[in-house]
């Protein structure tokens, strides 16, 4: 079975390599003189890691941008026709609904992180809860897709419902709605937002921790002055907690950015961008792979993602220029 | 850091003084059952017969317990569990050791050593945590194709490390600067070899974070579908359990949710088993050992 050999070789021959490299080139270089010893050293114990990096990062983004200014099959001269036609009439509404998660979902995550990690620190049961809001952390958007898409089950009014959701609805005598299948138009941005929800839900553990540590981090003694001061429960939130936390609220918030940004596997999985609920990156694995396929495309739309990364690279260098760690 | 203590002149309306402690209560309780339903409906889902599911929602196993395990049979039979879960294994586990130990390396140095070029490396590392990887899609299957590589599972590997070791090596890097630099002067003083002083003295220092990092990368690896997807190909038959999952959830109309759902539970339970057992260096990693799992 091939895949039992390449499980052998990665995790023990290739781990057993790459250690035996530098101890190699560790050796090799004892015979140095130490001025060049110091030198060489650095470069050594980061060569894997350059290697990885220039494979699968640096070279693909030199590749990519030619590619973006190369026709369908990659090869013929295109000049810009790619970038007039990503920002065309097909692509129009799949650069809205990436507008609609950039701006959702990173607001939802840390919303609901925000709310979570304040209000548990009030209660004796944190642990528990917050062992039950990390738990989806551990579930593949595959297996998220799965449940979620029976949760949001539809059948039209007066039917046994089948989804929780509409079930509910139904009990209290409302309307059910068909929450990932309305059609392509006016109402598609129900549909979107019922994909944001699946990713809030997925995505809610590591921001619930981030900002619980923050929360943790604020010294009591401003709580109970702030309180001592007359400030309500909302006034010590927002004058107190929330400027202390707010770095580490940054962070969650540019980490979801740039998850908003590449959303792919929970819009692949559950509606595969149909009834308008395309994305970017969706449509550049179409691209690549469905027919009729188009490399140049392709490219122009992963330009398009690395130039829409860049404003989010810029913050977190600058958070990180702040915080001493250059 | 400083903070302007309210300077409020004694409110006027101060409606949200006190919040009632039920209202806490409630509110915590409903994000809870939120975040906890779609898994226990996953679970019931799982359980219940065919007839039954076409008859009621999942909550119904409460009011009419029929319970059966054939689901399960019948879904690891679909996703070929014999050789998807190995297949999983053979990419989640390598890519786990291989990113650990590259971002070791590289954070040992980047810490650890001076030299020219350092900050630049830095930096572009940072740069590097925000490139989307669909960009590397076209240019990599290119070039995986060139080298004879296509659609194995070495190819899932490259990705992955190379993805995540810009991440690994901010997040050990980090974690070497509050270790105190005179363990390893004296060490250094003491005449042993940079390799050895590596694995004697910093390595069992840095083992909880290298821990997370493994945790993290292990979970990742375990459900990335994108991966796979792209370089394996959905008609591999080495596919691992998530691409399945998704073949057979896509086509899923004449086979019924509960296998579905039974192979959605199956793929699940390794990364909850190392979430909840491991969290520990799980929550310590993401917080900077700040706050106790």
């Amino acid at each position: 079975m091939p895949s039992l050999i390449a499980l052998v070789v990665g995790a023990v021959a290739l781990p057993a390599v790459t250690i035996l490299i530098v101890a190699a080139a560790e050796w090799v270089i004892s015979h140095l003189r130490p001025k060049a010893q110091r030198r060489v050293r650095p470069w050594v114990w980061l060569s894997l890691a350059c290697i990885m990096i220039a494979v699968t990062l640096i070279y693909p983004i030199v590749v990519s941008l030619g590619l973006s200014l190369r026709g369908a099959d990659g090869s013929a001269w295109a000049g810009f026709t790619n970038f007039i036609w990503a920002f065309g009439t097909e692509m129009r509404p799949i650069l809205l609904n990436n507008l609609l998660w950039l701006i959702v979902f990173p607001v939802g995550v840390t919303a609901v992180a925000v709310l979570m990690a304040v209000l548990l620190n009030k209660v004796r049961y944190e642990k528990v809860a917050r062992v039950i809001l990390i738990l989806p952390t551990a579930v593949s958007f595959t297996a998220a897709a799965v449940t979620w898409r029976q949760m949001y089950t539809y059948a039209p009014a007066g039917r046994t419902q089948l989804g929780v959701f509409n079930a509910v609805l139904q009990a209290f005598g409302i309307e059910p709605v068909a929450w990932l299948a309305r059609p392509a138009g006016a109402d598609q941005w129900m549909n979107n937002l019922s994909l944001i929800m699946v990713a809030v839900w997925a995505s809610l553990g590591i921001a619930l921790l981030i900002i619980t540590a923050a929360v943790k981090a604020v010294p009591q003694e401003l709580n109970e002055a702030a309180r001592l001061d007359g400030a309500s429960e909302w006034g010590v939130f927002l004058h107190v907690t929330l400027p202390t936390i707010w770095p580490s609220v940054l962070t969650v918030i540019t980490t979801q950015i740039m998850f908003a940004l590449k959303i792919f596997d929970i819009v692949y999985i559950m509606t595969n961008g149909n009834n308008g609920t395309d994305v970017v990156a969706n449509k550049l694995y179409n691209e690549v792979f469905r027919n009729p396929t188009n490399l140049g495309h392709a490219a122009a739309i992963a330009v398009l993602l690395l130039v829409a990364a860049i404003p989010v690279l810029w913050l977190n260098l600058r958070n990180m220029r702040k915080e001493g760690l250059t | 850091m400083s903070v302007a203590l309210p300077k409020r002149r004694k409110a006027k309306i101060p409606i949200l003084t006190r919040v009632p402690r039920w209202v806490v209560h409630v509110v915590i309780f409903v994000f809870c059952a939120v975040w906890f339903t779609p898994l226990l409906a996953m679970v019931a889902t799982s359980l219940r017969t065919n007839p039954d599911t076409a008859a009621g929602g999942w909550w119904m196993i409460f009011v009419k317990p029929l319970v059966t395990l054939d689901n399960f049979t019948r879904a690891s039979d679909l996703l070929e569990l014999n050789t998807s879960l190995v297949s999983t294994l053979a990419i989640a586990v390598p890519s786990t050791i291989l990113t650990v130990i590259i971002s070791a390396f590289g954070a040992y140095a980047l810490a650890r050593m001076h030299f020219r070029g350092k900050a630049f490396v830095f930096i572009l590392l940072v740069a590097l945590l925000a490139i989307p990887p669909q960009l590397a899609i076209t240019p990599l299957l290119q070039l995986f194709g060139h080298l004879g590589l296509g659609g194995s599972i070495a190819t899932v590997w490259i990705w992955q490390v190379g993805f995540t070791v810009p991440f690994g090596i901010f997040l050990v890097r980090g974690y070497l600067f509050t270790l105190p630099e005179e363990l390893i002067e004296a060490a250094r003083i003491d005449g042993a070899s940079e390799f050895r002083l590596f694995f004697q003295i910093v390595l069992p220092l840095i083992t909880p974070i290298l821990a997370s990092l493994a945790i993290l990368q292990f979970l990742w690896s375990w459900n990335d579908l994108l991966t796979p997807l792209v370089f394996m190909g959905v008609a591999n038959h080495e596919a691992p359990i998530t691409l399945q999952l998704a073949s057979l959830f896509q086509t899923q109309s004449g086979l019924g949710q509960n296998s579905v759902a039974a192979g959605a539970f199956i793929s699940v339970i390794v990364p909850l088993a190392v979430l909840i057992g491991l969290q520990r260096y799980f929550v310590a990693g993401i917080t900077g050992g700040s706050l106790k799992g």
